[in-house]
């Protein structure tokens, strides 16, 4: 790992917003007003559904975005320096001992051409500070000091990617992320496409490294499982926005953002006597639209009239920040209040698409 | 037959039960697999060499039963869904649907064969073809193996839009792939499979590339068309929690052979193998007493 100089604050990102606008058809606003600051070796994780702007984030703090999609306005602070307005060999600059990403499927990231070995050398060129850096031998000896760390054997450099199993694939796109030491790596579903096995040691291998090299990593999964499992604090985002931000430790007790304990009901121990599985009814709201109101309003168990006029900002609750009006005024009312509104009987409609609760026990 | 699909729909929570379901079909046979065998010829690792994908496997799906099969990557769970569904032929081994020999079956024998078991399958992006619409996906099994006519057809496509809770089913109907939400789409896939009213669906990792939020409602539609239409179901998947949901009876697979089996309940809360106690293990739950294996 290199000797850095972080402050307290390894990337400071405010007022986030990315519009996804093509040539024809409607313009997406994805991310909305996202203020993010993120602390040298913190892991924090990124849930919601598909498409609320978890992975849209992700590419943006990493400034990843392509056409149609772009960075309106905000700004990225990482390590003291602006990199939302950088562009070529000043942003490639940065890179190097900046920030990574690892994308959902190596599959899809590797090219299935080229040897692994390859993909090490690639990037070490496109990177290289010296000469003697991208010689065919020294990449080779990175190579197989990379793989070490994410556990795979050197004989892996010469296989092609159709040669792996899914979860070494994956750990190939961490060795990657890893080649040009950052400071900071995006894991965008690391383990979605993975059996539940595989899943638990890739993440093992991914908390692993980061407590020895200390890098800050985003862990981007709709899986609140994994993410609370790995995560030192987590981010709830629906609709292109923050709705909470805790500890990881914090999440499952107390009161949450309605959406949160929405997700939190989609789980259960299938050791347990009796299950009850939740659903979440209706559909995130369209992003090509502005949003009157708090966006999960129209599929939330607690929205008052409140809720459909005026977008809730973050305030604190609990150990950490929620952006909801009933929640908000509870936390500054007495303890008796919460009482009341505390389990809030849900009006699923009966099996109307994608709504419902299963439950089983004997 | 099954009910009509038009009545009233039962409440949302569904609790499982062992008995029979209420809908008992007059003749529907067991699906019966026994030593099933499934030898792969292995490339790139010299001459003769081999894989084997299913090794000895033997079950029965009694009518109206709900069999789940689980294990890892590469245990052999799809590869055993095509032997049933008459896609790949066992090396060794039979399996029976009643009289019908499925490990011999050939194109014919496979179409009749096809109306009685159906598929769901994992991804319902890649299930659905993105040019038709919901309604001409749906159509062409009522057209092709019920012979129905078109007028026919399309008043059975919106019976079975409303059976999968695809309501106002004229809404849907029109509708393309990409204009549906993933639990929406699957649910068409589902529709589809139901279009031929088959005694058997076999469904291979139906949620896995689901939100969590939209799981819920997709297992609750199996276990519904089970009870309505006494259907039976076999349930592929490495997400335990999934299979204690829709299953009574589990098969747990690793490296092709079957390691554990049972009632699912029991085998989830004292499993004996250390293979099931692994894939227990390796289940991410959100909830604090449970949390650990990670960071640990």
């Amino acid at each position: 790992m290199m000797a850095t100089t972080t402050g307290p604050t390894l990337l400071e990102a405010t007022g986030i917003n990315v519009v996804y606008e093509p040539a024809r058809g409607v313009h997406i606003w994805s991310v909305r007003d996202v203020n993010l600051t993120l602390r040298p070796g913190e892991f924090v994780g990124l849930v919601g559904e598909s498409g609320c702007g978890k992975s849209t984030l992700g590419f943006a703090l990493t400034r990843l975005l392509a056409p149609p999609a772009k960075l309106q306005s905000g700004q990225i602070l990482f390590d003291g320096t602006d990199i939302s307005l950088l562009s070529g060999e000043d942003l490639r600059r940065q890179r190097r001992g900046g920030f990574a990403i690892v994308l959902q499927s190596g599959m899809n990231a590797l090219n299935p051409v080229r040897t692994i070995a390859h993909h090490f050398g690639d990037i070490l060129r496109a990177h290289e500070r010296g000469r003697e850096e991208s010689s065919k031998h020294e990449v080779r000896r990175r190579g197989i000091e990379l793989l070490g760390k994410v556990h795979l054997d050197e004989s892996v450099l010469n296989r092609y990617p159709h040669e792996l199993s899914g979860g070494m694939r994956q750990r190939v796109s961490i060795a990657l992320a890893l080649a040009l030491e950052p400071r900071m790596i995006v894991f965008d579903e690391p383990t979605t496409a993975l059996d539940v096995i595989a899943q638990k040691a890739v993440m093992r291998t991914i908390k692993e490294l980061q407590r020895e090299n200390g890098f800050t990593a985003i862990l981007i999964s709709h899986d609140l499982g994994i993410v609370l499992e790995a995560t030192d604090r987590v981010i709830v985002m629906y609709a292109g926005e923050v709705v909470e931000d805790q500890p990881s430790r914090a999440l499952g007790s107390g009161l949450h953002h309605p959406y949160t304990e929405a997700l939190l009901r989609c789980y259960a121990d299938p050791r347990a006597d009796e299950i009850h599985l939740g659903g979440i009814p209706g559909t995130p709201p369209d992003l090509s639209l502005s949003l009157a109101g708090c966006p999960f309003a129209p599929r939330c168990p607690l929205a008052e009239d409140i809720c459909r006029r005026e977008d809730p900002p973050l305030t604190p609750l609990g150990d950490g920040l929620a952006a909801c009006h009933v929640r908000a005024r509870e936390a500054s009312s007495g303890p008796e209040d919460i009482a009341t509104v505390r389990q809030p009987q849900t009006p699923f409609t009966p099996d109307t698409a994608d709504s419902t609760e299963v439950s089983h026990g004997q | 037959m099954a009910s009509d699909p038009t009545e009233k729909q039962p409440p949302t929570v569904v609790t499982q039960r062992t008995d029979a379901p209420r809908v008992r079909r007059s003749v529907v046979p067991a699906l019966a697999v026994a030593h099933a065998t499934k030898i792969y010829k292995a490339r790139g690792q010299g001459r003769g060499a081999t894989v084997t994908a299913v090794d000895d496997v033997s079950f029965t799906i009694e009518p109206g039963a709900a069999i789940g099969l689980v294990g890892a990557s590469g245990s052999g769970k799809s590869t055993l869904a095509k032997l049933i569904t008459a896609s790949e032929r066992p090396t060794s081994g039979t399996i029976r649907f009643g009289d019908i020999e499925v490990d011999r079956l050939r194109s014919g024998g496979r179409r009749a064969y096809h109306r009685r078991v159906q598929m769901v399958f994992q991804d319902p992006y890649g299930a659905l073809n993105p040019l038709h619409t919901v309604e001409y996906t749906v159509m062409r099994p009522c057209q092709n193996i019920l012979g129905m006519s078109a007028r026919e057809a399309s008043r059975r496509v919106h019976e079975l839009l409303e059976t999968v809770g695809l309501n106002p089913a004229a809404q849907y109907a029109s509708k393309l792939p990409h204009q549906l939400s993933g639990g929406q789409r699957q649910r068409v896939v589902v529709a589809r499979a139901l279009a031929c009213d088959p005694d058997v669906i076999v469904a291979d990792e139906p949620v896995s590339m689901l939100d969590v939020s939209l799981r819920a409602g997709v297992l609750s539609l199996l276990g519904r068309l089970r009870d309505e239409r006494g259907l039976s179901l076999l349930y592929i998947t490495h997400d335990l929690l999934s299979a204690r949901v829709v299953t009574d009876q589990i098969l747990v697979l690793n490296g092709g052979r079957v390691v554990e089996s049972g009632v699912t309940k029991q085998v989830l809360q004292h499993p004996q193998d250390e293979y099931t106690k692994r894939l227990l293990d390796a289940v991410a739950t959100p909830f604090p007493t449970n949390r650990s294996s990670i960071a640990a």
